[in-house]
C-alpha cells in the first residue's frame, strides 16, 4: 500500500500544469527526433542538459523521460512508411511494417505500433512501480557468461530473416559482424579494421548502416526499376484502421513483446534491440500464418514495437533502483542528476522520493499523451504514401542524409551512408537479405565482448558456460530453438515412412 | 576556402586584441579583449569533458567574466578523433579545448600520430581519485588481503573497469607493478561505461572493481560495495577510505581534467586565456560548482602544467607498455 500512496503523491507532482507542459513538450520532441533517423534521445537530452541550470529537477526529468518514451514511438513511423528506421530498436519494425505499407495496410501497421507501444509502455511502467526492487536483484545475477548465452540465443533469430538461401543469409550475417567489429577493441584498446582512419576508431553507427541498406539501397533499387518503366502506385486497401482480425492477431504479440522487452531491458547489458529480434522470431514461430512473414505480417510489427517500448521502461529499473546507467540515454539522464547535486544510487528512492515518484507518474501520463498524439496522426502520415514516387524517394534521401549528418556532423558518415547504400542496392539485386547484416552488426560485437569477458574471469576455462545454471539454461534454449525444428521434421518424416 | 578566410580574419582580430592585452594591465582589462570564447570538446555531449566545459561556461557567465560562448563537440576514441582537428586551429587565440588523462592513454593505445603536448597546455582544473572496491559480501576486508590474493594468483583476481588503456586499467597496471606481478597476467575485464561495470561488481561477477570514487560513492554509502582504497596521496575529506600508499602500495593517480589552447598561440594570446581561467577558478561560483559535482580542485597553470602533462605522457606510456598495450 505504501507504493500506491507514494505513486499518488507522484501523480500530484506530475499533474501540476507546469510539469504537464514539460511532459507534453518532451513527448512531442521525442516523437519528432524519433522520426528523424540518426538523432536519438541520448543526443537530444545531452543537448538539453544546460536547461538543468534553469529548470527544477522534477520538471527536467519529466521532460527527459517524455523524450525517451516519445523517441521509441516516433522511430516506428519512418520504419513503416519509408523503410528508414529512426532508431536502432525500430529496425526490426521496418521488416514487416514496410511490407504492410506496400500492401496498403500502412494505417493498420502504424496503429498496431502505437497501441502496442502504449500497452507495453504502460505495463512496463507498472513493472517499474511494483517490481523494480525484485527485478533488479535478478538482473544482477547476469554475468558475462549469461550474457554470452543470451546473445547466442538471440543469434538463432537470424534464422527467421535468412530468406530463401541460407548461404546468402549467412554471408549477410558475417558482413554485419565484420562491420560491427570495426573500431577500437574494448578489451585491448587496439583499433581493428579501421584502415588507419581515425573517423573509424569509434566504429560505425548501426543507424548509418540500417539507413544505408534500407532507405538508400531501396531508393537506388527503385530508381533502377523506374528507368525500365515499371512504376506501381502504392494501393491503399481496406480500412485505414485495424480490422477485427488485425486486433485479434495483435494483442498476444503485444503482451509477449512487453514481457521480453521489460525483462531484457532491465538487464544491465540487455539493450533494446535484442528483445525486438527475439520477439520477431517468436512471433514468426507462433504465427498461424508464418508464410505472411516477409510480406507484411502484423504480428511482426506488434511484437517488436511492444518490445522496444517495454525495454525503455526496463532500462529505468537499474537506473532508478541502483543508479546504474545501462543505456546511453540513461547515462545522460544520470549526468543531469549530477548537475543538480543529486547523486543517483541505491538510496535514490528514499532521498528523492518526490522526484522519483513524480517521474514514474509522469511516465504513465506520457504514455497516454503519446497515444492521444499519435493515433490522430495516422491518417496524416499515411498520406505521405500518396506522394509520387520520385518525390517521395527524393525526400527519403534528404531525410536520411540530414539525419545521418546529425549523428556526429561527420562527412565520413555521409560517405559511408552512400557506400553502404550502393552495397545495399547490389545486395538487393543479387538477392542477399539485409536484415542479417543488422543483426550481425548489433549482436556480433556484443557476443564477442561477453565471451572474452567470461573467459578472462574464468581464466580461459570454457566450462563456465555450462556450470552456471542460468547460462546453461540459455544455451539449452538456443540449441533447442536451432535444432528442435530439424529433429521434429526428421521424426515426423520417419513416422510417415 | 571560407575556412581560410575566417582564420585570417580571426588572426587579424586577435592579433590586435593580443596587442591590446600586452599593453594593458592584467585582470579585468584582459577579459575584455576576447568578445567570444569557443569551447572545443573532443567528446560527446554529456560526458565528463563536456560537463567541465559547460560548467566553465556557466561559471564565467555568472561571474561576468565572459558571456559569449560557442561549443563544438567532436566525439570519438577518448579524444583521439577530436585532437587532430583542434591541432589544425593553429594560432587561434579564442578557442579552448577540455581534455585530460583519458586522452593521454587513448592516444598512446591507438598509436595516434599526434600528441597532446602539441596543443598548448593552459591549466589543470579538477581531478578525481580512483577507488578500488569489492562487493559487500567479499572476503577481502582491506587492500592487504586483496594484494595477497593478487600475489598468490594475479589472474585469479578479476577486475571490472572501463575500456582498456583507460584510467581504470592504468591504475590496475600500476597496482600490479607495485606488487611486483606481471601486469599483463592480471585479469582486467573492460566494460563499456560505468553502468555495466558497476552491475558486474554488485553482482559479484568480478573480484574487484576500479573507477572514479564518485561513481561508486552512493553504492558505498548504501553498503552494497566496500571501498578498500583510494589512489590519493593522502586521506581525502568526505571519503572514508585509506589510501593505497598507507596500505603499502606506492601508487598515486588522479584522473585530471584541464584546458588547452591551440598550438602556436602567441604568449599574449595564451596570457589572455590564462587570465580568464584564473578569474574563473578564483570565483565563488566555481567553488560551488565543484562542490556540487564532487570535483576535487587541483589547480595548476602554465609551464608547471606543461611539464606535468609531459611527465604524465611518459608515465602512462610505461604503464601501458607493461600492460602490453603500447610498444
Amino acid at each position: 500500500m505504501d507504493t500506491l500512496s507514494q505513486l499518488l503523491n507522484g501523480f500530484a507532482v506530475a499533474l501540476t500544469p507546469i510539469n504537464l507542459m514539460f511532459a507534453l513538450i518532451g513527448t512531442f520532441l521525442g516523437t519528432a527526433i524519433g522520426v528523424l533517423p540518426g538523432i536519438g534521445p541520448a543526443l537530444t537530452i545531452a543537448l538539453l542538459l544546460p536547461i538543468t541550470f534553469k529548470v527544477d529537477p522534477t520538471g527536467a526529468f519529466i521532460l527527459f523521460a517524455g523524450i525517451y518514451y516519445g523517441a521509441m514511438y516516433g522511430g516506428s513511423t519512418t520504419s513503416i512508411l519509408l523503410n528508414t528506421p529512426g532508431e536502432s530498436a525500430t529496425i526490426v519494425t521496418a521488416l514487416e511494417g514496410n511490407r504492410m505499407a506496400k500492401r496498403g495496410r500502412a494505417g493498420a501497421a502504424l496503429a498496431t505500433a502505437a497501441i502496442g507501444s502504449f500497452v507495453a509502455g504502460t505495463i512496463g511502467t507498472v513493472g517499474i512501480t511494483f517490481l523494480a526492487p525484485i527485478v533488479v536483484e535478478l538482473a544482477l545475477k547476469f554475468g558475462p557468461a549469461e550474457y554470452f548465452c543470451l546473445m547466442t540465443l538471440a543469434f538463432v533469430t537470424v534464422s527467421a530473416v535468412l530468406g530463401n538461401s541460407t548461404v546468402r543469409g549467412l554471408v549477410s550475417l558475417f558482413f554485419g559482424i565484420w562491420l560491427g567489429l570495426i573500431g577500437i577493441d574494448l578489451q585491448t584498446g587496439q583499433p581493428r579494421f579501421t584502415f588507419g582512419l581515425i573517423e573509424l576508431l569509434d566504429g560505425i553507427n548501426v543507424i548509418v548502416v540500417a539507413v544505408g541498406l534500407f532507405a538508400v539501397g531501396e531508393t537506388l533499387w527503385l530508381a533502377s526499376r523506374h528507368a525500365h518503366g515499371k512504376d506501381e502506385l502504392l494501393p491503399l486497401s481496406g480500412s485505414l484502421w485495424m480490422t477485427r482480425e488485425e486486433w485479434k492477431r495483435s494483442w498476444k504479440p503485444w503482451l509477449r513483446g512487453t514481457g521480453l522487452g521489460f525483462s531484457i531491458g532491465a538487464l544491465p547489458a540487455g539493450g533494446a534491440e535484442i528483445p525486438t529480434f527475439l520477439s520477431y522470431y517468436i512471433e514468426k514461430k507462433l504465427s498461424l500464418k508464418p508464410e505472411e512473414f516477409g510480406n507484411g505480417a502484423i504480428e511482426g510489427v506488434a511484437g517488436p514495437e511492444a518490445a522496444n517500448n517495454a525495454s525503455a521502461a526496463g532500462v529505468l529499473v537499474p537506473m532508478l533502483t541502483l543508479g546504474l546507467p545501462t543505456s546511453a540515454t540513461a547515462a545522460i539522464m544520470l549526468s543531469a542528476f549530477q548537475s543538480y547535486g543529486i547523486q543517483p544510487g541505491p538510496l535514490l528512492f528514499q532521498t528523492q522520493a518526490n522526484l522519483v515518484w513524480g517521474l514514474i507518474a509522469s511516465l504513465y501520463i506520457a504514455n497516454v499523451m503519446l497515444l492521444v498524439m499519435n493515433l490522430p496522426l495516422v491518417p496524416l502520415w499515411v498520406k505521405i504514401l500518396a506522394v509520387p514516387k520520385p518525390w517521395l524517394y527524393g525526400g527519403i534521401l534528404l531525410f536520411a542524409t540530414i539525419g545521418t549528418y546529425g549523428i556526429s556532423q561527420s562527412v565520413i558518415d555521409l560517405m559511408l551512408l552512400y557506400a553502404i547504400g550502393i552495397a545495399g542496392y547490389f545486395m538487393r539485386r543479387f538477392d542477399f537479405p539485409a536484415a542479417p547484416v543488422i543483426i550481425g552488426m548489433i549482436l556480433g560485437p556484443l557476443a564477442e565482448q561477453e565471451l572474452r569477458r567470461a573467459l578472462t574471469i574464468s581464466q580461459g576455462d570454457w566450462t563456465v558456460f555450462l556450470t552456471r545454471p542460468l547460462s546453461a539454461t540459455l544455451l539449452a534454449l538456443a540449441a533447442a530453438a536451432l535444432l528442435g525444428p530439424h529433429i521434429y521434421a526428421y521424426m515426423a518424416k520417419r513416422r510417415a515412412a | 576556402m571560407s575556412n581560410f578566410d575566417l582564420t585570417r580574419r580571426d588572426a587579424l582580430k586577435y592579433g590586435l586584441a593580443a596587442a591590446a592585452a600586452a599593453t594593458s594591465l592584467p585582470g579585468i582589462a584582459q577579459a575584455q579583449t576576447l568578445d567570444r570564447l569557443r569551447m572545443y570538446i573532443p567528446a560527446a555531449p554529456g560526458g565528463g569533458w563536456d560537463q567541465t566545459g559547460r560548467s566553465i561556461e556557466q561559471v564565467m557567465r555568472a561571474a561576468g567574466i565572459m558571456t559569449n560562448f560557442q561549443f563544438d563537440n567532436v566525439p570519438g576514441a577518448g579524444g583521439a578523433v577530436g585532437l587532430p582537428r583542434f591541432l589544425g586551429m593553429r594560432g587561434q587565440g579564442d578557442v579552448m579545448m577540455v581534455a585530460g588523462l583519458v586522452m593521454v592513454g587513448s592516444l598512446i593505445a591507438n598509436k595516434s600520430p599526434v600528441k597532446i603536448t602539441d596543443a598548448t597546455p593552459l591549466a589543470r582544473l579538477t581531478g578525481e581519485f580512483q577507488a578500488v572496491v569489492v562487493p559487500a559480501n567479499s572476503p577481502h576486508r582491506d587492500m592487504r588481503s586483496l594484494a595477497a590474493a593478487i600475489q598468490a594468483s594475479p589472474g585469479g583476481v578479476s577486475w571490472a573497469g572501463g575500456s582498456a588503456g583507460g584510467t581504470d586499467h592504468i591504475l590496475v597496471g600500476m597496482i600490479g607493478q607495485a606488487l611486483k606481478v606481471e601486469p599483463k597476467a592480471m585479469s582486467y575485464v573492460a566494460f563499456a561505461g560505468g553502468g555495466p561495470a558497476q552491475a558486474a561488481i554488485l553482482g559479484g561477477q568480478t573480484t574487484a572493481g576500479v573507477s572514479g570514487y564518485g561513481e561508486f560513492a552512493e553504492q558505498i554509502k548504501a553498503g552494497r560495495m566496500r571501498c578498500l582504497a583510494i589512489s590519493a596521496p593522502e586521506r581525502q575529506p568526505g571519503i572514508d577510505a585509506p589510501t593505497l600508499k598507507e596500505q603499502g602500495i606506492d601508487v598515486e593517480l588522479a584522473n585530471w581534467r584541464g584546458v588547452f589552447a591551440a598550438p602556436g598561440v602567441s604568449p599574449a594570446q595564451r596570457a589572455v586565456l590564462l587570465g580568464l581561467v584564473d578569474r574563473m577558478v578564483k570565483s565563488s561560483q566555481w567553488k560551488e560548482e565543484c562542490e556540487k559535482r564532487d570535483w576535487t580542485q587541483i589547480y595548476m597553470t602554465g609551464d608547471d602544467f606543461g611539464r606535468y602533462v609531459a611527465s604524465e605522457v611518459t608515465r602512462v606510456e610505461a604503464i601501458l607498455r607493461g600492460l602490453g598495450l603500447a610498444t
